[in-house]
């Protein structure tokens, strides 16, 4: 059996209003890899994230044709309980998002929403999502402290445990490094590298060296189209198309 | 050199302005705290009124606004909140959800003295509510309406989205993300300009005069059908409607600080509650 990609979207078109802002999207992410979305900036790469766990959905005047498909099954069929679906795809976000709750309540609040009661279960959760998200040593003794007493870096790390609690497999990152220092962007990249292991990963990037670093496959879009996708060796070397070429050699964008 | 003296001279006009401002609430604070306090005694707050008004206190009517501010903020307080959320977070942005919006903003412009004509034609005559705490408290409620959707909008306007945003992507349901993301941070604003609202109704004279004030009861009202007395309404009728205006004068003044303690203290139990809910939400 060849294998099934974890994540595909097909002849998928994006309107916002009368204006199309994805044109005739196809990419399959493999399981257990990390697909990058380059471009610049305006390309579509955050809109077609978004469509990905239908976070578009919320903006009034959208219209999305062409099918996306989570392991074979389209998720904009009516009947697809999008709660589900965001369960089993969770984002992180370009800016920090932790809720004005304490570091703990943070990362319980997806758990309890889904209905878990069980306070040790719950625990034991936050502590192991926590860890997977290397946070745990920082603010172990910080626990009831207000996530926004952590640094920008803690703060993302604090939004990528969040999603990890409730299990999901796939994780969206939309530009989750664009607000924080250097350093942070370092352990957060490893992070990202770390996750592919149990996770399918998708990163839109606006840094080419960060999309070579972290990622299996690279998909380079432009005005609302994928001009190149390949694996990231290929692009970032020997890029086929020369539109790929100048962008990553840096003659535009 | 030209830049400094500008700046002085607009600070300085800034500065007085505000003093201006400050000057006549203490000139208007003091004239009634002392001409008022001299009236005040246990008595004054726990009696009826005697002889024709000349002596007792005004205790049915501070009894009276307490219980009509109650109907007032049992409709003004869920409907305000419920349609603030449905307007924020629910409607679609459309030509028409602004026009409504826009509606409710005139509203809170119309004058006093119309909502009174509308509550005696709608509750009174139409409903049947005969002139009572009941129709003057939905009078009052609907007066204070618009001010609470608007506040209450605008507090739901100050979340981030990213609160919603946050909670949507972990898998939480529309209201779910709205009961546990947005109303606890909403919540102090909306609590704020709901009580300012209450606090606006319930000094209120123009609505409640043919809908349910009394001139003079030496009783309580016994149920929402009654009619009561009103400090405000009190006030007006001794400053004004009085046969003995100028000695029931201190009476009068009286009146009007229990009327502006009794705003005052709704204001600040809402700064306590908004305290205390800041100081939770920080856990």
């Amino acid at each position: 059996m060849k294998n099934q990609a974890k994540i595909e979207a097909r002849n998928v078109n994006f309107y916002y209003g009368s204006q199309i802002a994805l044109k005739n999207i196809n990419i399959a992410c493999e399981e257990n890899k990390v697909t990058a979305l380059i471009g610049p900036s305006g390309c579509g790469k955050s809109t077609f994230i978004r469509t990905l766990n239908r976070m578009n959905d919320v903006i009034p005047g959208i219209k999305i044709e062409g099918d996306i498909l989570l392991e074979g099954e389209n998720i904009y069929h009516p009947k697809v309980d999008i709660a589900v679906l965001r369960k089993r795809v969770g984002m992180v976000f370009q800016k920090p998002n932790p809720f004005p709750k304490s570091i703990f309540n943070n990362i319980a609040y997806g758990l309890r929403i889904n209905g878990m009661r069980d306070k040790r279960k719950i625990e034991m959760i936050v502590e192991k999502s926590l860890k997977e998200a290397t946070l745990w040593d920082e603010i172990k003794d910080r626990m009831d402290e207000n996530a926004f007493s952590l640094s920008g870096g803690q703060q993302q790390r604090l939004c990528i445990a969040r999603s990890l609690a409730i299990k999901p497999e796939v994780i969206l990152f939309d530009e989750p490094c664009s607000a924080i220092d250097p350093v942070a962007t370092a352990k957060i990249e490893e992070l990202i590298h770390q996750l592919k292991e149990h996770y399918t990963v998708i990163v839109v990037t606006h840094n080419m060296q960060q999309a070579a670093r972290i990622s299996d496959f690279t998909a380079f879009m432009m005005l609302g189209e994928i001009v190149e996708y390949d694996k990231t060796d290929k692009i970032f070397t020997n890029p086929s198309n020369t539109l790929t070429e100048d962008y990553i050699t840096g003659r535009f964008g | 050199m030209r830049k400094k003296i500008f700046e002085f001279i607009g600070f300085f006009s800034l500065r007085v302005c505000l003093y201006i401002v400050l000057a006549f609430l203490f000139i208007f604070l003091y004239d009634i705290g002392s001409k008022g306090g001299g009236a005040i005694s246990w008595e004054f707050i726990s009696q009826a009124p005697r002889r024709g008004m000349t002596e007792g206190g005004i205790f049915p009517a501070i009894m009276g606004t307490f219980f009509v501010t109650m109907v007032t903020a049992l409709l003004a307080v869920p409907m305000g909140m419920f349609s603030a959320i449905y307007l924020n977070e629910y409607a679609k942005q459309t030509r028409i959800t602004r026009i409504i919006r826009l509606s409710i903003r005139n509203l809170s412009g119309v004058p006093s003295i119309v909502y009174g004509l509308f509550g005696v034609i709608l509750f009174v005559n139409v409903l049947k509510f005969g002139t009572s705490i009941l129709s003057a408290g939905l009078t009052l409620g609907l007066l204070t309406l618009p001010w609470t959707i608007t506040a209450s909008e605008e507090a739901l306007k100050t979340v981030p989205n990213s609160y919603r945003e946050g909670a949507l992507a972990l898998g939480a349901t529309k209201w779910q993300s709205i009961r546990t993301n947005v109303l606890p941070n909403a919540l102090p604003g909306m609590l704020t300009g709901t009580v300012l609202g209450l606090a606006r109704a319930a000094g209120e004279t123009a609505p409640i005069m043919f809908t349910g004030a009394a001139f003079f009861l030496p009783f309580l009202p016994r149920s929402f059908s009654d009619q009561f007395m009103a400090l405000p309404y009190h006030l007006y009728v001794m400053a004004t409607q009085h046969h003995a205006i100028s000695q029931v004068r201190p009476l009068a003044y009286g009146t009007a600080l229990i009327l502006i303690l009794f705003v005052l203290g709704m204001n600040m139990s809402v700064v306590i509650l908004r305290y205390r809910l800041r100081k939770k939400r920080r856990a």
